[in-house]
């Protein structure tokens, strides 16, 4: 106990340093973090004069004493895991059914309780970050976040690290495209769970290609037929893309112009709506041409309406994963990591891909998935080869006050 | 002292409990009982109210003057961080927006409800219990989903849009700044239409129920005096059914304010009222103090323009 206070300061230190935060409220993210979790103001103390020694040192911490909890993964064969809809594999006959997770049941005798409840990243981080911020266990063991999100809880030091002798799959077979991101630069707390591109889709039946974000945002004959995401790193990155400036590395500048360009758009009339998931029937539907779409969702629109059709501009896509974490206080955080591992064999990432259709992040599970579905195994858009994933960028990680300033600058041109 | 008080009360309990006879005890016993009846009665009520209400609203004040930010945490630094009020400036458009298409689609509300009540309350006969149910109807299925099938009316391609179209319709309304040339859908028009649909029957029900216990006589001596039926309907009907009408435009006009779902899968950027404003604020821009500071002044501002209709309409009659 004695000196287990010192580690949450370490940790949220390492964090905050991640995000590039400056140092001045990076102590301060420090201390708040200390005193959220660990209700003694001495311990708080003890823990500030920790955090310029360990992180001048740079020492690699344990996990923390206020991170987590005894770990019931032996005596407790069962688990939480919260997913978004639709996003794992169902029997043809029962909804409730998920073959993979039964075949995980079989293997470590974990009983995985499945939930659907994360509806898009803000609202599921407003549920549980009061918990998460009052130091309490969240009733979750396991969730997978997007990457910008999964980069804040990484940055408030609210997910856990992941044991690495508990994951050989992962180091294994984790596609290196996907494998150093800045905000978590050698996968210590997260794994991606699928991923996907972010690019241009259009109706052939209605226009011609839509080529680029310039045609899309300008092009008459578009005019009113447009949506763009609501997801701010999407449809910015785009833009910036074919401004020619790298989303993953750009000035407020270029931000603003990006902006600028997406504003001239709205007022134009050009632009209909900001959608979120939504935008699929509206572009099956025929009341929008063009939008700005993610992979996975035209892939299954494809195969009810073969009109429309997925563009690679050429200035380059969005690149994105949900990633799996472990959340603080996790009470089965064993048998989290080792679901998190069981994904990663290539036989079973197939069975998951050959279902939901995203991007799969594991290294082999194309030659496994020959054996499942042969039409599957050529579609860059669920096995991308080099020359695709050389088009696509990664959004820049940004710290708190930033982050707020785009985001509202965004939701300026929203109207919101 | 207060060991001492307790003592002396429960002394004198047990001295009323021990002389049964004394007329005194037992007259001011049932008074009391009579008096107090009412407030005991109020006080889940009020419970509620100061738990569910007046607690939030309080915390909602203080958060709006609150520093810092979900990361590093929150906190209040006298005199409080004002400045979050400047956003009210930053999106006048949004509130006054708001309020324009509440009062335009109370006012659809009434004129729809007005005869539908008025035929429900005196025309319906044995159809009355039917007709009530199907107003209430649409409620047994979610607001989202009610308000997603509108998309699906109103769709650019859809019957209804076409023959807009082709009447030269939307042109028209194009005109008004209410459609665009071509389609109804994202635009101004579709969220009024939306708000208007979603609130009917706020408005309908207090006006059945004010119509409903109105004398049908009264019309009858009106006629009998040779007043015409428009008349009548004016001089008579009319006034009668105001308290149904003050309560009916309340409730249609308050939520209408702060809805954000219709403007939401309706509406477009340009017609994006202040509470999808107060809805990014909290969950995108995670500005916690600034959403409070929004969501206070709506409600601060509900609360004034209901102040001045009521004290005009008189709520003496008000159910």
């Amino acid at each position: 106990m004695a000196q287990r206070p010192l580690d949450p300061m370490t940790e949220a230190v390492q964090a905050a340093a991640r995000a590039g935060v400056p140092r001045r409220r990076l102590l301060q993210a420090a201390a708040y973090g200390t005193a959220a979790v660990a209700a003694s103001p001495l311990l708080a103390a003890c823990g500030t004069k920790g955090t310029a020694s360990s992180s001048s040192g740079g020492a690699s911490s344990s996990a923390s004493a206020s991170s987590t909890t005894p770990d019931k993964s032996d005596t407790d064969k069962s688990l939480a895991f919260s997913n978004w809809q639709l996003y794992i594999d169902v029997d043809a006959k029962n909804q409730n059914v998920h073959p993979t997770l039964d075949g995980f049941k079989k293997k470590t005798g974990v009983t995985v309780a499945y939930t659907e409840d994360i509806n898009d990243n803000d609202s599921f981080y407003a549920k549980i970050v009061p918990s998460l911020r009052a130091g309490q266990d969240t009733g979750r063991d396991l969730f997978a976040l997007t990457d910008w999100m999964a980069a804040r809880l990484v940055r408030q030091g609210y997910v856990q690290k992941v044991d690495k002798a508990n994951t050989p799959n992962i180091t294994a077979n984790l596609i290196d495209s996907l494998k150093a991101p800045t905000w978590d630069p050698t996968r210590d707390f997260s794994a991606p769970w699928q991923s996907g591109v972010t690019g241009i889709a259009y109706n052939a039946a209605k226009v011609p290609e839509v080529k680029t974000i310039t045609e899309l945002l300008t092009r008459p004959d578009l005019k009113g037929k447009v949506t763009v995401l609501t997801e701010w790193r999407d449809t910015i990155g785009l833009i910036l893309l074919d401004m020619g400036k790298d989303p993953s590395n750009f000035t407020a500048d270029d931000f603003n112009n990006a902006v600028d360009m997406l504003q001239k758009a709205n007022d134009s009339g050009q632009i209909r709506q900001f959608t979120g998931n939504d935008y699929s029937s509206l572009l099956s539907n025929g009341t929008a041409f063009a939008c700005i779409a993610w992979s996975g969702d035209v892939v299954q629109l494809q195969a009810d309406n073969d009109k429309i059709k997925f563009v690679q501009p050429e200035a380059g896509m969005m690149i994105w994963a949900d990633n799996m974490l472990i959340p603080n206080l996790a009470q089965h955080k064993k048998n989290a990591e080792l679901l998190m591992d069981f994904y990663y064999d290539p036989a079973i990432a197939a069975q998951l891909t050959a279902y939901v259709q995203y991007i799969c992040p594991v290294k082999g599970a194309k030659e496994a998935m020959a054996k499942i579905d042969k039409t599957l195994v050529d579609n860059p858009l669920i096995f991308p080869d080099d020359a695709f994933l050389a088009k696509t960028h990664l959004f820049m990680g940004l710290d708190e006050a930033t982050e707020k300033t785009y985001a509202a600058a965004f939701n300026k041109v929203k109207g919101s | 002292m207060s060991g001492g008080a307790v003592a002396a009360t429960a002394v004198e309990q047990r001295d009323i409990r021990s002389h049964p006879s004394g007329g005194g005890a037992t007259e001011s016993k049932g008074v009391g009982t009579s008096k107090w009846t009412p407030y005991l009665l109020l006080t889940p009520g009020f419970l509620w109210l100061a738990l569910f209400f007046i607690v939030p609203t309080m915390m909602l004040l203080m958060f709006s003057l609150y520093t810092g930010s979900l990361d590093q945490g929150y906190s209040f630094e006298f005199p409080g961080n004002w400045s979050t009020y400047s956003a009210v400036w930053d999106y006048r458009a949004q509130f006054f927006r708001s309020f324009l298409f509440a009062g335009l689609s109370t006012l659809f509300c009434l004129a729809l409800a007005y005869p539908l009540a008025y035929f429900i309350a005196f025309k319906s006969g044995k159809w009355k219990a039917t007709l009530l149910v199907l107003v209430i109807a649409p409620f047994f299925t979610s607001f989202l989903i009610r308000t997603l099938a509108w998309k699906t009316i109103l769709a650019d391609d859809g019957p209804v849009v076409t023959f807009m179209n082709w009447a030269h319709i939307t042109n028209l309304l194009a005109l008004l700044h209410l459609t665009e040339t071509d389609r109804v859908l994202n635009t101004p028009l579709a969220v009024v239409l939306g708000l208007t649909y979603n609130f009917l029957p706020f408005m309908v029900l207090p006006l059945y129920a004010s119509l409903d216990r109105m004398d049908p006589r009264l019309v009858e001596a009106a006629q009998d005096l040779y007043s015409s039926p428009w008349t009548a309907l004016r001089k008579v009907t009319w006034p009668l059914s105001l308290p149904g009408v003050v309560a009916g435009t309340l409730l249609t006009f308050i939520p209408a304010a702060g809805d954000y779902i219709n403007a939401e899968l309706l509406g477009t950027t340009k017609v994006s009222m202040i509470g999808n404003v107060i809805q990014d604020q909290f969950f995108v821009v995670t500005d916690y103090p600034t959403a409070s500071a929004l969501s206070f002044v709506l409600m601060l501002t509900i609360l004034v323009l209901v102040f001045f209709y009521v004290r005009r309409a008189g709520t003496e009659e008000l159910v």
